[in-house]
């Protein structure tokens, strides 16, 4: 992976020190919350619900077990001993105390990480495929790239007020991994004439008003990449809506101008920067490459027959590998998602202690190294077919091989009401409640590639919009409801989920993702997954199944917000510490 | 008399700068005698008058008014002030690097308005060179803003050669 040079290192170290001095004027009351809020969300730090949140970043989801391991400690020293994988493959920290976030930054920095531009109106952390480097259908590297793009976008000078946040996201395999058409941009890495350069999408997004990204440019040559997208932040800088929030994103601009005219301002804008000092030399790219090098692989048969032998003797095993082991483009290797979606566990929560377990995987099946994914589990990127079973077994005694990756209860959830402070209705107790319904895996199995994602409010941070069956927590009079959309869904075919009716009560959300998976049993083809079955079929049957016998005017309690401040300390602890 | 930040310095200053008070207009306010940032309607409306004057020109934008607006005369301004109504309103950078880089502007480009001690490192970068603090805030305090960091990534209107060129550079050398 990248490994900083003395320079990287220096502006990590001085940003720790500017936010140093940054909290202590607000302490001292020479800096005003106001004028401090963007500047700590550029540091990662919110102020959520029950105090402060930090967001640290994992750039493009790449980690050593190092640095895994100092977030094992930090999370023991600073919280309460559990971080939180997000969809941006970043790590977020519940718990810790606002004066100690300095301290936090100061210790990461020592392990060449920090919370630069997680949060606030700026380009944020760059995201990619957990397979990268060792997906058989890759056309590149897209690791390079990020890393490019990671040190373009840090401290841009420009680009740090901008009307609103700013993602991108790069694919550079045959099948979408990084959701790229849900990003503001996103990079899809293609050859042509043996030239490597982008298809350029704009405008996509999650949120309020989801919409799939457009093609900005078929192809751009990658020596280009940095100038090209200057040329579409500034415009967006300068063009953007700022007088209102929700319409302040890039989509709403693309779509207020039309693509073929954005297009245009672009391209008018790029011809003044092209060919200019931005543009990125062969020797750059070949210099970021190095440091993304294969690592040392053996060369090894394709198949190893040990391995094949304890899948045969072990089910458990064996059902795990079925879900959680994929293929290499090297002969007798293989990537292991290890699984954050154990029963009765937040989605994406991670213990001190399973880092610690992680890094020690990793160290001895993997190079030393592992990746977050965005659909918030771990991927150790290069195992040995014969240390499978090892890998297996050690997972399993920390909780973290449950064998579920793809399935229903893989799912994606955001921190919900429980935590932050921008959320309607809490999204934990309900992914708890629908694993709970759904805790056969031989069933979970059977009923195979099924996404189902939960967001606890509009903003859309548990990518609900792009799963199979996506669940929305939405506030009416001060009680909790659930939309559910379907047929959302992500890859190459990514597609924006439709609302199915009127929203139900929690208690209800089991139940009725049962009543929708029973349409899918009962009508599916022997080849068909869920998202098949559903698009043959139309949005009716499920939504037919899904009212049968509720009265919208039951008397049924919906969850009333928690006033009681004691008994949602309580709430709290169940979750941290599920 | 006012203090600012001008060329890394904390500097005297004596320009002013006039808003068009309700009632007022482009076309009929009257034009001050000594150094002031013009509001750039006045500008486009009394250019002639203005530059038969004697005293130094200056010209303020408002965040939303792109400098292309002054692309033809930047020869005969002294000033250009960059007005930034919330210093969370980031439009200025991009008129100031445009200044810059497209227009090649060399004469002062002057923050004003919400300008804040953490906002001055990012500022320099695209092309600022003073920098008339908010009147609450510490200037002396503010200036340390300017070194926060000792290098930086991307190319911009301070530095002509992004730090990808600067190491290859070096590790051919």
């Amino acid at each position: 992976m990248y490994r900083y040079d003395p320079i990287d290192q220096r502006l990590v170290d001085e940003r720790v020190s500017q936010y140093r001095d940054q909290i202590a004027r607000n302490l001292a009351g020479e800096l005003s919350d106001d004028e401090l809020r963007p500047l700590r969300l550029q540091n990662g730090l919110y102020i959520q619900r029950h105090g402060p949140m930090l967001r640290i970043a994992i750039p493009y989801g790449m980690l050593a077990a190092e640095q895994l391991r100092k977030l094992a400690e930090i999370s023991r020293r600073y919280d309460r001993g559990v971080g939180h994988f997000t969809t941006r493959q970043n790590m977020q920290l519940n718990w810790p105390r606002f004066e100690d976030t300095p301290a936090i930054l100061g210790e990461l920095a020592g392990v060449r990480m920090h919370a630069i531009q997680t949060s606030g109106n700026c380009i944020r952390n760059v995201t990619t495929d957990p397979f990268a480097g060792c997906a058989a259908d890759e056309r590149a590297d897209p690791r390079p790239y990020c890393e490019l793009l990671r040190q373009w976008s840090t401290f841009h000078p420009e680009f740090a007020f901008l009307p609103r946040k700013f993602k991108i996201a790069v694919n550079a395999a045959a099948a979408d991994r990084a959701v790229i058409r849900a990003h503001d941009i996103g990079l899809d890495l293609l050859r042509q004439d043996g030239e490597i350069g982008f298809r350029v999408f704009v405008g996509g997004g999650l949120g309020r008003t989801p919409i799939l990204g457009k093609v900005l440019r078929e192809f751009l040559p990658r020596r280009h990449l940095l100038s090209y997208l200057d040329a579409v932040l500034r415009l967006y800088n300068r063009h953007g809506r700022r007088d209102n929030l929700y319409k302040a994103r890039i989509k709403i601009l693309v779509q207020a101008l039309g693509i073929e005219e954005f297009t245009r301002q672009v391209e008018e804008e790029w011809a003044a920067l092209r060919d200019g000092p931005t543009t990125v030399p062969e020797a750059e790219f070949a210099r970021l490459a190095q440091h993304f090098a294969p690592p040392a692989w053996e060369t090894l048969p394709v198949e190893d027959p040990s391995h094949l032998a304890r899948i045969r003797a072990d089910k458990a095993f064996a059902s795990w590998c079925r879900r959680s082991v994929h293929a290499h483009k090297t002969p007798g290797y293989a990537a292991v998602t290890l699984s954050l979606k154990a029963p009765g566990v937040a989605p994406g929560d991670i213990t001190d202690t399973q880092m610690l377990a992680v890094a020690d995987l990793a160290d001895r099946f993997s190079f030393g190294e592992l990746r977050v994914t965005h659909e918030q589990n771990v991927v150790l990127a290069d195992v040995k077919q014969g240390d499978l079973h090892d890998v297996w077994r050690i997972a399993r005694e920390h909780r973290l091989a449950t064998a579920n990756i793809g399935l229903l209860t893989d799912m994606i959830c955001c921190p919900g009401g429980d935590l932050c402070a921008l959320a309607n209705a809490r999204s934990v107790p309900v992914a708890l409640a629908v694993q709970e319904k759904f805790d056969d895996l031989d069933y979970l199995h059977d009923l195979g590639d099924l996404s189902l994602n939960i967001s606890g409010c509009m903003n859309s941070c548990g990518h609900h919009h792009v799963a199979n069956i996506g669940i929305l927590g939405v506030d009416k009079n001060d009680e909790e409801w659930y939309q559910i959309t379907l047929g959302g869904q992500q890859g190459n075919a990514t597609a924006i989920g439709k609302v199915i009716g009127p929203a139900f009560y929690a208690q209800e959300v089991p139940e009725v993702i049962a009543a929708l998976i029973e349409v899918y049993v009962a009508r599916r083809t022997d080849s068909e997954r869920f998202i098949d079955t559903f698009q043959r079929l139309g949005i009716d049957p499920f939504k037919a199944r899904a009212y049968e016998g509720r009265d919208r005017r039951r008397a049924a309690k919906p969850i009333a917000r928690e006033s009681d401040p004691e008994k949602s300390k309580e709430k709290e602890k169940e979750v941290v510490n599920a | 008399m006012p203090r600012i930040i001008k060329h890394d310095k904390i500097v005297d200053d004596h320009w002013r700068i006039l808003v068009l008070a309700d009632g007022e207009t482009p076309e009929t306010v009257a034009l001050p005698a000594e150094p002031t940032l013009l509001p750039l309607a006045v500008w486009l409306a009394r250019r002639d008058a203005i530059l038969a004057s004697e005293t130094p020109i200056g010209v303020w934008l408002d965040s939303h008014q792109g400098p292309e607006a002054l692309a033809g005369d930047v020869e005969r301004l002294a000033v250009i002030g960059i007005n930034f109504p919330k210093f969370t309103d980031g439009r200025g950078y991009s008129s100031a690097r445009l200044l810059r880089e497209r227009f090649a502007y060399r004469g002062e480009i002057r923050a004003i308005g919400d300008v804040l001690q953490d906002q001055l490192f990012y500022m320099r970068r695209c092309g600022f060179d003073a920098y008339a603090l908010r009147a609450d805030k510490d200037i002396e305090r503010a200036l340390t803003a300017l070194t926060t960091f000792s290098d930086s990534y991307q190319a911009a209107a301070d530095q002509p050669h992004p730090l990808f060129q600067r190491r290859v550079a070096r590790e051919a050398a």
